[in-house]
């Protein structure tokens, strides 16, 4: 399958890529090179992220949790060209490997926040750096955040030291479409392609409820402000815009085998057709129950998947209808009672969800909140417990890696400690389900990107030189 | 509405069996807050709203004494600041009374007046241990944001024990926008404010002619500026901080606290010559405005080595999440920060800071606000077990509790949901 002409680059080519890449990638990791497979006009912003130099190592005698649901106590993470090489009770070091003695340190994968606006609404929260929503319209399915992605944010790297090695970056929920969101290694770097997840989908933000009929209908002043004014307003606005992205990806469609032109390039439906394809990955800001299952609904209606609801804050209301549908909740431990929407949120919808059957994601959107997701998951974990929802650690740090992973397509790559995947890797001071542990060393492609007692790798963004905070244990 | 009357009944109808019957109190870890320190296997015995013993479990508790056993026991925490209770909903102005961007008044806004001691957050903050509040307004108006407020966790009426404890003021950034645009607006406010009160004779007694404030707004300020009354300063930068201790040094008769105080680290040995207490959200670490350039997760540390009283607050969600200044406590920990410092950061500087005597601490004669826990007050993972306020065991439910209750099981095959209590 070639793209050879610009004007053929249209959604189709690249679904025709990404499932060729997809197909080709059974071996985990093998997507390092798919981006630069492919050209300008398919993928016009690349990945440059490269893995840095790692050597083998082998973390022994620490509680290993796997992220695939096992313990190992007094265990060991072999990591070797960057990779998991194994992990298990009677790991040795082969010739050649460093051993970092681990014992009373705890090891898991790295945390996958799949809910974050790092970059985009950057530190400091000036005016100037307010790039998360394009509410320019209800429908900008067409803006790209990674565009709006500052690599130089300071969260970046307090995020690093909680313990976070990939995270989706999301634009807000203003719109009813509200644009592409994007995959990143979290990794310091002078350009946002230089972090990007190498092979990861794309994704597309969308939202319900209050902030779309709010920022339109009811914002900026003017009255008509412009659809949508209701939740009915939002549904009509959703359908409308699948409506013309169906038609689009039928014309991409009859081109792609042979039936005429295909469409002008149109930026809006592109996206939108990518996600009726499946090729990206819907993910929806909704805290509803109602509205989680009319979402479901049109999602059926249109033949599209919604990978995860984000804030969710009502999922354990429907628990069932998640699970049988197959959708992830990315939620909050505790957040509640902040708008009309978030009133019913309660601590245990975490469990109450992963109790359902249901894939259950511990979520940020915090620059604050994303330094301690291990904490937030052991929130929900022991809130669960008390009311007999007893999940064991091994099984609950899923809600932290592999169902993240999951969600944004990854988890071949990355989000436990399997053979072959990538060597995102925490060591913690002590069980990371306490307010007193501390990630101590974290690995990214096996290279150590932080050290919690060693300044030197402690990385310091530009915006920080020459303050005085400026190296200061942060 | 239910609860409180089936608690007035309750009431009436055990008092005289109730007022002769202690309730001990058995930790295995018990954290006084005094000089008596941590007690291992220790014991906390309540009779008629106070605290009548505080000692080893091997003393034995009095006959006829209801026993409950927890891994901890605590002083009920206090939370140093919050709006908790102000509003019911945030994000719906309706039901927000925090802050009054539109009133004509400023100093003279009495937070006492927004608050709902059935607000639905007020039992989601005890159920974490907090049995007491300062409350502040917001200050949207103008740099005064009015006055702040004592209140228990108990949820019934008169549960504010001390309206007008102290003077609201925002400076920093904050006070700068809404001043005009500066600090040096923001300033000249204040000093002008200052010099209303001081000749509020000449300035109101026939005409309304203040400077900066109104004659109401300039009487309700006159106690703090008297030094009669405590003034909570909100700032961050540390040369907000060092102006606001400038001032301090001239008007000496100030009493004067600091909330926020992210750079507070930076001037920590002038903040404890002064004897100024700090309250500190001890998560902020990020440069999140230009005020907090130095912010630093060893903050609250910092400033408790220096020997400044430290008090820990929740400040991202400080209405319906004050509850999580435990959790912040306990990070504060990881980062430095000296387990008793940061308990006392929720229990005796907070009780030090407002002037309420007898909270904060389990010792003989003290209230009866007692916490017991099913550990470390200070983990994620732990909650309480039982709140007790002025000896009083209070209900472990919330409206959190019920809807939980509710979804507990999915089953809607014999009837909806909505019969399910």
């Amino acid at each position: 399958m070639t793209c050879g002409a610009v004007m053929q680059f249209g959604k189709l080519c690249l679904v025709a890529v990404a499932a060729l890449a997809l197909a080709a990638c059974e071996a985990p990791g093998s997507r390092d090179d798919e981006d630069a497979g492919k050209s300008p006009a398919e993928n016009p912003f690349p990945s440059t992220y490269k893995p840095y130099p790692s050597q083998t190592l082998l973390i022994a005698n620490a509680t290993v949790l796997d992220g695939a649901g096992a313990r190992i106590e007094n265990g060991s993470v072999l990591i070797e060209g960057g990779k998991i090489k194994a992990v298990g009770a009677d790991v040795t070091a082969p010739d050649g490997a460093v051993t970092l003695d681990a014992r009373g340190k705890w090891v898991t994968p790295g945390i996958i926040d799949n809910h974050s606006h790092l970059g985009a609404y950057p530190s400091p929260g000036v005016d100037a750096h307010g790039d998360g929503n394009e509410i320019s319209g209800p429908v900008t399915a067409e803006v790209w955040v990674e565009h709006s992605v500052w690599p130089q944010d300071p969260g970046f790297t307090r995020a690093l030291a909680g313990g976070i090695t990939s995270l989706q970056i999301l634009p807000g929920s203003a719109n009813l479409f509200g644009g592409r969101g994007v995959t990143l290694k979290n990794v310091p770097a002078r350009t946002v392609q230089a972090m990007k997840f190498p092979g990861a989908p794309y994704t597309l933000k969308m939202a319900c409820g209050e902030n779309p009929k709010r920022v339109y209908g009811y914002g900026r002043g003017t009255t008509p402000g412009g659809a949508p004014y209701s939740r009915m307003g939002n549904v009509a606005g959703y359908r409308d815009a699948w409506i013309k992205a169906a038609d689009y990806k039928k014309q991409l469609d009859k081109a792609e085998s042979g039936g005429g032109d295909p469409p002008k390039r149109d930026l809006e439906l592109e996206t939108l057709a990518g996600a009726l394809s499946g090729d990206i990955l819907v993910h929806m800001h909704c805290y509803r129950a109602d509205e989680m299952a009319q979402i479901l609904d049109i999602s059926n209606e249109f033949g599209y998947k919604v990978a995860a609801f984000h804030h969710a804050v009502e999922s354990y209301k429907i628990a069932d209808k998640l699970a049988e549908y197959g959708a992830c909740s990315s939620m909050w431990a505790d957040w509640w009672g902040f708008k009309m929407e978030a009133y019913d949120g309660i601590p245990e919808n975490i469990p109450l969800v992963h109790n359902a059957g249901a894939c259950a994601i511990v979520h940020s959107d915090s620059d604050v909140g994303i330094q301690r997701l291990n904490q937030e998951a052991a929130k929900a974990w022991a809130d669960g417990k008390r009311i007999g929802i007893d999940v064991p650690i091994e099984v609950a740090w899923q809600w932290l890696s592999l169902n993240p992973a999951k969600s944004l397509g990854i988890e071949k790559e990355t989000g436990s400690l399997e053979p072959g995947k990538m060597a995102d890797v925490v060591i913690w001071s002590g069980n990371p389900f306490s307010s007193y542990a501390k990630a101590e060393k974290v690995f990214i492609d096996g290279a150590q990107m932080f050290d919690r007692n060693d300044p030197a790798l402690q990385p310091v963004m530009d915006f920080e030189l020459g303050h005085p905070g400026e190296g200061d244990r942060k | 509405m239910i609860r409180r009357l089936l608690l007035s009944f309750a009431a009436l109808a055990v008092s005289p069996f109730a007022a002769a019957q202690p309730i001990a109190i058995y930790g295995d870890t018990v954290w006084t807050g005094t000089s008596q320190g941590t007690i291992t296997d220790g014991m906390v015995v309540i009779d008629n709203g106070r605290i009548v013993s505080v000692g080893p479990a091997s003393g034995g508790a009095p006959s006829g004494a209801t026993e409950v056993r927890a891994q901890w026991v605590t002083p009920g925490l206090i939370s140093a600041f919050s709006r908790t209770g102000l509003s019911e909903v945030s994000g719906v102005d309706d039901a927000n009374d925090s802050g009054a961007g539109s009133s004509p008044f400023s100093a003279a806004l009495n937070a006492a007046d927004g608050f709902n001691p059935e607000a639905t957050a007020i039992a989601v903050t005890r159920l974490d241990g907090f049995t007491r509040l300062a409350v502040a307004p917001e200050a949207q108006s103008a740099l005064f944001g009015g006055q702040g407020f004592l209140a228990d966790t108990s949820g019934l009426p008169g549960s504010i024990f001390r309206e007008r404890v102290f003077a609201f003021v925002v400076l920093g950034e904050r006070g700068a926008s809404i001043s005009g645009g500066s600090r040096p607006a923001a300033w000249a406010s204040l000093r002008g404010a200052f010099d209303d009160v001081r000749f509020f004779g000449a300035r109101y007694m026939t005409h309304n002619e203040g400077n900066v404030l109104t004659r109401m707004d300039a009487q309700a300020l006159m106690p703090a500026v008297k030094g009669d009354q405590l003034i909570l300063f909100q700032a961050s930068r540390a040369s907000d901080l060092a102006a606001i201790m400038d001032f301090k040094e001239q008007n000496p008769s100030l009493r004067v606290a600091i909330v926020g105080a992210d750079e507070g680290w930076m001037v920590a040995g002038r903040l404890a010559e002064l004897d100024i207490p700090v309250i500190v959200d001890a998560f902020s670490n990020l440069p999140s405005s230009f005020s907090q350039l130095a912010a630093t997760s060893e903050n609250a540390m910092r400033l408790s080595q220096a020997g400044v009283t430290v008090a820990i607050v929740n400040l991202d969600n400080d209405s319906h999440l004050a509850r999580l200044a435990t959790q912040i406590a306990g990070n504060a920990v990881a980062n430095g920060m000296d387990f008793d410092d940061a308990m006392r950061a929720l229990t005796t500087a907070p009780a030090a800071i407002f002037g309420m005597t007898g909270l904060g601490i389990l010792a003989p004669g003290a209230r009866a606000d007692v916490v017991a826990w099913d550990g470390d007050p200070l983990e994620v993972t732990s909650a309480p077990t039982a709140v007790y306020i002025d000896g009083d065991a209070q209900p472990m439910e919330s409206r959190q509790t019920k809807l939980r209750d509710r979804y507990r099981t999915l089953d809607e095959r014999q009837r909806p949901m909505a019969f399910k209590r």
